[in-house]
C-alpha cells in the first residue's frame, strides 16, 4: 500500500461517489413513489392498472438491472428515445426499485390485521380515510426495516452503472486499475468508500429495527 | 307501535355457498336492549355484521329509521355513524393513544372541531374511569381497560344503536366485570343496544328482550327474561342453557 497514491485517488473517488450518491438517492426516491403508487392501484382495485402494475412487478424483480439499463441505454435510442446515462441510472434503479419496495410495502400492508380496517368503516371512515388515517401510517411503520434493507440493495445495485459509461465508484476503481494497475490500493479505497455510503444506512435501519420491536412488545 | 329504530326484514346470507342466515326477522325499539344468545356459529356475529353492513345480504333488507343500510350505497358512511359496534378481539388503533383513538372519527368524519371532540372524549374517559390513561398508548392498557375504550369510541360518535360483539370474551375473568359494568351504565342511560353475551347472568341482568339463535335462525324469543333463564320454552334453548351450568 502506498499512502501517497491513495491520497492522490481520494479526490477522484470522492468525486464518484458523490456521483453515486446522487443518482442512487434519485433511484431511491423514485422508489418509493413507484412503490407507493403501485401499491394504492392494487390496494384500491384500479381496474387495469392493477394488472398492468402487476406485470411490471414481475418484469422488474424477475430481470437484472444490468439488462434494464441496457434497455434504456442502448435499446431505447433506436426507437428514437435518447436519454443521458445520468437519467438511465436513476431511472432504471428506480424502476427496479420500485418493483421492491411495492412488494415489501404491501406485505406491510397485509400484515395489518382486518378489524383495524373494519374498526374504521364501522366509526364511519370511508376507505380513503380509513387507508389514510388507520391502515397506512401502521403498514409504513411495520415496512421501514423492509424499506431500509431495499435501499442498501439498490445502492449497491449503483456499481452497475459503470457499464453504461457513469463514472461511479465501481468505474473509477476500474479506471484507475486499468491505468495506473495500483490494485490493491484502489480496491481498498473502493471498499472504503462503499462502506461510507451504506454504513449509516445500516445502521439507521437497524436501530429502527430495534425501535419498532420495542413498541410492539415494550411497556 | 312506531317505536321501530332497526327493522331487520327476512335477511338471508351465505358465505359462498354456505348459509349462515335464513329468512330473519327483527325489529329492535328504541331505547331497547336486546341480547343475542346462542351455541358457537349460529350467526351471531355475522348478524350483527350484517346489520352495520360489513356483510353483504343475499336477500332482505336492514332499516334503520327506515333507511336502508347497504355496504355499497352513497349514504354508508353516515348510516355507520348511527351505529356504534365493538368487537370481540380488541381493535385499537395501535399507533394513536387513547384520546386520539377517540376522536379520530368525530374530527375526520364529523369534522368536529378537536377541541370539542376531547372534551366529550375526556368526560366520556372519566366515565368509564380511564380518564388519567388518556395519553397512554393501547398497548399499555389491560384487556378490561382497551375494551372500556373501545366503547368510548363507539359512543363518541353519538350512534343510534350500539352492537356488542363478546366483548369480554378474550378478557381474563377479574376484567369481564368492569367491562360489563360500563354496559349496564349504558343500558340504564337509555342507549339501544344489540349484546351478543356467552355471560349468562349479566344477560339476565340487562335484558329486556332475550333472542336464542340457532342455525341462522331464532329459536326462541323472551320478553321476560328471568323466566328465559330458568325456565325456557324450547328444548333447543333448555339444552343450550344447560351447557352453562355445573351440576352434579
Ligand atoms: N368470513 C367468513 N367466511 C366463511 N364463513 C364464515 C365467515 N365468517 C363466518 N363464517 C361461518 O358462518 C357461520 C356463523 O359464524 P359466526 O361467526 O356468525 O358465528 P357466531 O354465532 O358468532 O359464533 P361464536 O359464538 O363462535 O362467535 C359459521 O359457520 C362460520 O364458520
Ligand atoms: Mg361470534
Amino acid at each position: 500500500m502506498d499512502p501517497g497514491v491513495i491520497k492522490s485517488y481520494l479526490p477522484l473517488y470522492r468525486d464518484a461517489l458523490l456521483l453515486t450518491l446522487r443518482i442512487g438517492w434519485q433511484g431511491v426516491l423514485l422508489a418509493f413513489i413507484i412503490g407507493f403508487l403501485c401499491v394504492t392501484a392494487i390496494r384500491f382495485k384500479v381496474p387495469v392498472v392493477r394488472v398492468i402494475v402487476k406485470g411490471y412487478i414481475e418484469l422488474f424483480r424477475n430481470t437484472p438491472l444490468l439488462v434494464q439499463l441496457f434497455f434504456l441505454y442502448f435499446a431505447l435510442p433506436k426507437i428514437g428515445i435518447r436519454l443521458s446515462p445520468e437519467f438511465c441510472g436513476s431511472l432504471g434503479l428506480g424502476l427496479l426499485g420500485g418493483a421492491y419496495m411495492a412488494e415489501t410495502f404491501r406485505s406491510g400492508l397485509d400484515n395489518i390485521p382486518v378489524i383495524q380496517q373494519e374498526s374504521a368503516e364501522s366509526l364511519g371512515m370511508n376507505r380513503l380515510q380509513a387507508f389514510r388515517y388507520v391502515i397506512l401510517p401502521q403498514a409504513v411503520a411495520s415496512s421501514v426495516p423492509g424499506f431500509l434493507a431495499n435501499t442498501i440493495f439498490l445502492l449497491k445495485e449503483t456499481s452497475v452503472f459503470s457499464t453504461i459509461s457513469l463514472m461511479d465508484l465501481m468505474f473509477t476503481a476500474k479506471d484507475l486499475i486499468g491505468m495506473y494497475a495500483k490494485t490493491i490500493e484502489c480496491l481498498t479505497l473502493l471498499v472504503v468508500f462503499y462502506l461510507i455510503m451504506l454504513l449509516p444506512v445500516s445502521i439507521l435501519g437497524s436501530f429502527v429495527e430495534r425501535r419498532l420491536r420495542h413498541a410492539e412488545y415494550g411497556d | 307501535m312506531d317505536n321501530a329504530l332497526l327493522r331487520i326484514e327476512h335477511i338471508e346470507k351465505a358465505y359462498d355457498e354456505h348459509g349462515v342466515i335464513h329468512d330473519l326477522n327483527l325489529v329492535v325499539e328504541k331505547g331497547e336492549v336486546i341480547v343475542i344468545i346462542g351455541p358457537s356459529g349460529c350467526g351471531k356475529s355475522t348478524l350483527l355484521r350484517c346489520i352495520n353492513a360489513l356483510e353483504d345480504i343475499q336477500g332482505g333488507q336492514i332499516l334503520l329509521d327506515g333507511v336502508p343500510v347497504k355496504r355499497d350505497a352513497r349514504n354508508i358512511s353516515a348510516m355507520r355513524q348511527k351505529i356504534g359496534m365493538v368487537f370481540q378481539s380488541y381493535d385499537l388503533f395501535p399507533h394513536k393513544t387513547v384520546l386520539d383513538n377517540i376522536t379520530l372519527a368525530p374530527i375526520k368524519v364529523q369534522k368536529r372541531t378537536r377541541k370539542d371532540a376531547e372534551e366529550e372524549a375526556v368526560a366520556l374517559l372519566d366515565r368509564v374511569g380511564l380518564a388519567d390513561r388518556r395519553d397512554d398508548y393501547p398497548r399499555q392498557l389491560s384487556g378490561g381497560q382497551k375494551q372500556r375504550v373501545a366503547i368510548v369510541r363507539a359512543l363518541s360518535m353519538h350512534p343510534e344503536i350500539l352492537l356488542l360483539d363478546e366483548i369480554t370474551a378474550a378478557l381474563d375473568p377479574e376484567m369481564v366485570r368492569e367491562v360489563l359494568d360500563v354496559v349496564l351504565t349504558l343500558a340504564r342511560s337509555g342507549i339501544t343496544m344489540l349484546i351478543v353475551t356467552h355471560e349468562m347472568s349479566f344477560a339476565q341482568a340487562i335484558a329486556d328482550r332475550v333472542i336464542f339463535l340457532e342455525n341462522g335462525q331464532i329459536v326462541e324469543e323472551s320478553r321476560d327474561p328471568a323466566k328465559f333463564f330458568t325456565e325456557p320454552e324450547t328444548p333447543r334453548a333448555k339444552e343450550f342453557l344447560r351447557t352453562f351450568r355445573y351440576e352434579r
